[in-house]
């Protein structure tokens, strides 16, 4: 359990336990829900936009612990950010879990979403760590479902043989 | 390689005996060796795809570097001993099932493409609109996908025979299902989401009484079980090579020669024809009317080697190996709070299905893979079983003739530190 190498570190198995953010969020102005059919995992993310700045969030579903934390910790890193810094982290989460950033040699402004950097090594599992954070993209743009295997998910691309 | 040769002299008599040497077979798989991240390998994922021997390995690389060339055609020598290797497969196969004749073995990519095959050739033909296909929520999606395409395009209608709370077959209700419309019954020998045993016997024998054909998957059942068709009377029977030890792409569709002349091709191509025109094509006799274009002839030959393997040490005894498996796994997991077994029919081949409280299956497949062991997380293929059960996945373990009670000990050892990570 201390294993360093193991994805199942201490904070993502709290966040698993007790997800921040979670639940129905009243007059979202923004919402969107992710699939992943192949393992059954959804989730759906609301969130209230003032402006340019990610007001609230919140989102709920049924996943792995890996879909969960990852949804937990992305919620509360955005939220009170821009659309833009959003944006920029969606971006550098998807490259650090599909291994093209080297969050350890390369400038980020990922924080403690590093805990996540081993799932490039588990191509099965890196669907699991995206999934929120496509569902987010897609909230950022009015786009009302994604799926991890169809076309529709805005950020689709191929990413490993779940 | 001497002493697995003497493994296998001495298995055969292994059905009676309390002692198989498991380690001696052990011996014969290089794969089991590996230790992946340090620990030892404990591959408990069989029902996904076995491991290979070394003698069929040794077969593999024998028929590549002193035999092969394309069969069929030419007449230089090798060409001629391809030819006669792969016809003996063919003849292995036939014994190994005890078919009628060898003609009735058709080789295939594997399961998913034999049972296309009699979709193809069966059920585009002979099957049409109002007509009805029966088939059990059990099935793999490779035997419920192939009738719906078929349905879609004729206008036939699927009825599914459901599963009790155990994961049995209502036979009650597969009865009830039969009509004047009914045209074929498409079945699992042996589930590969529960493991169950379906009485498939019984089925064809009352399907038969009404004039039906039924086809047998028999993917999970060839690796466990002593096959014979001509006992079983099934009309079409199909499995996979790579579940039995065999190399993947190659797996065959037995059916009853007088079915095979009555059917349409699958596949047009060279092989499959006696004489070509652009005015009038006669198609060859069977098999060959069923294998267009140059068959995979060394996994062919290598799954020839695969069942003269399983064959030499007995399918009886492997059997007995792995209910002594499964009935330890299930009486382990049984007393583990927290953990529920899913699929508990009275008769089940090598195969645990389970799901632990507050923990999805994706979680516990990378955990116990962390401990090295190998087992499937997923919806197996089976989404309509998972729904049965309410559940979108499930985690499997499946147990072959090699696998040992140490190995049930890693497994229950690896759920009990996934339960600890959780808790």
């Amino acid at each position: 359990m201390a294993d360093p190498k193991s994805l199942y570190q201490e904070v993502i198995l709290d966040h698993n336990r007790k997800p921040r953010n979670y639940g129905e969020l009243a007059q979202a102005n923004h919402k969107a829900e992710g699939h992943n059919p192949l393992c059954g995992d959804h989730l759906s993310i609301a969130l209230n936009l003032d402006g340019e700045r990610i007001e609230s969030i919140a989102f709920q579903g049924e996943s792995c612990a890996i879909c969960k934390a990852s949804a937990s910790m992305m919620t509360a890193s955005v939220k009170g950010k821009t659309r833009q810094d959003a944006e920029t982290q969606i971006q550098e989460f998807r490259d650090m879990a599909t291994g093209q950033l080297d969050v350890e040699k390369q400038p980020h402004h990922l924080g403690r979403l590093t805990v996540f950097s081993g799932v490039r090594d588990l191509p099965t599992r890196v669907k699991c760590a995206i999934l929120p954070w496509h569902t987010l993209h897609a909230a950022l743009h009015a786009v009302p479902d994604i799926s991890t295997e169809s076309d529709n998910d805005p950020m689709h691309a191929p990413i490993g043989d779940a | 390689m001497n002493m697995s040769q003497t493994a296998l002299k001495s298995a055969p008599g292994a059905q009676a005996t309390p002692h198989f040497d498991v380690e001696r077979i052990r011996a014969d798989f290089p794969i089991l060796k590996l230790k992946p991240g340090g620990k030892p390998l404990v591959y408990l994922d069989n029902a996904a795809s076995s491991q290979m021997p070394q003698q069929v390995i040794d077969r593999l690389v024998r028929y590549q570097t002193s035999q092969h060339s394309n069969i069929h055609r030419a007449v230089h020598t090798l060409s001629e001993i391809a030819t006669a290797e792969y016809e003996e497969a063919r003849r292995k196969l036939a014994r190994f099932i005890n078919a009628r004749e060898e003609r009735e073995v058709i080789f295939t990519s594997g399961t998913t493409d034999a049972i296309n095959l009699a979709m193809h050739g069966y059920g585009r033909k002979f099957i049409g609109a109002g007509d009805e296909i029966i088939l059990t929520t059990l099935e793999h999606h490779a035997n419920i996908v192939p009738w719906q395409m078929l349905a879609e395009e004729k206008g036939v209608k699927i009825r599914v025979v459901p599963i009790d709370d155990a994961g049995e077959v209502s036979i009650g209700d597969y009865e009830k299902l039969f009509n004047e419309h009914t045209k074929l019954v498409g079945v699992a020998h042996v589930s590969n989401a529960l493991g169950s045993v379906v009485p498939v016997k019984q089925m064809i024998a009352f399907a038969h009484a009404r004039g039906v054909p039924v086809l047998v998957d028999g993917a999970q059942a060839a690796p466990h079980m002593k096959l014979d068709m001509q006992d079983l009377d099934c009309d079409f029977y199909a499995f996979s090579g790579h579940k039995l030890c065999g190399p993947t792409g190659i797996g065959i569709l037995y059916a009853k020669a007088a079915l095979l002349e009555r059917m349409q091709p699958f596949k047009g191509g060279g092989d499959m024809i006696l004489s070509v025109s652009f005015e009038k094509t006669t198609y060859n006799v069977i098999p060959q009317k069923f294998e267009a274009g140059t068959p995979p002839i060394a996994a062919a030959i290598g799954l020839g080697a695969a069942v003269d393997y399983l064959s030499a040490i007995g399918l009886d005894a492997i059997a007995a190996h792995e209910h002594a498996l499964l009935d330890y796994a299930t009486e382990q997991l049984l007393r583990m709070p927290g953990v529920h077994i899913i699929g508990t029919a009275r008769e089940k081949a090598a195969v645990l299905s389970f799901k632990l409280d507050g923990v999805h299956p994706h979680d516990i497949g990378t955990l116990l893979n962390q401990d090295g062991v190998a087992v499937r997380t997923g919806h197996h293929c089976a989404q309509p079983v998972m729904q049965r059960y309410g559940v979108p996945a499930t985690s499997r373990a499946s147990f072959a003739f090699y696998n040992t009670m140490a190995e049930v000990d890693a497994l229950v050892a690896g759920i009990r530190n996934v339960q600890k990570v959780f808790c």
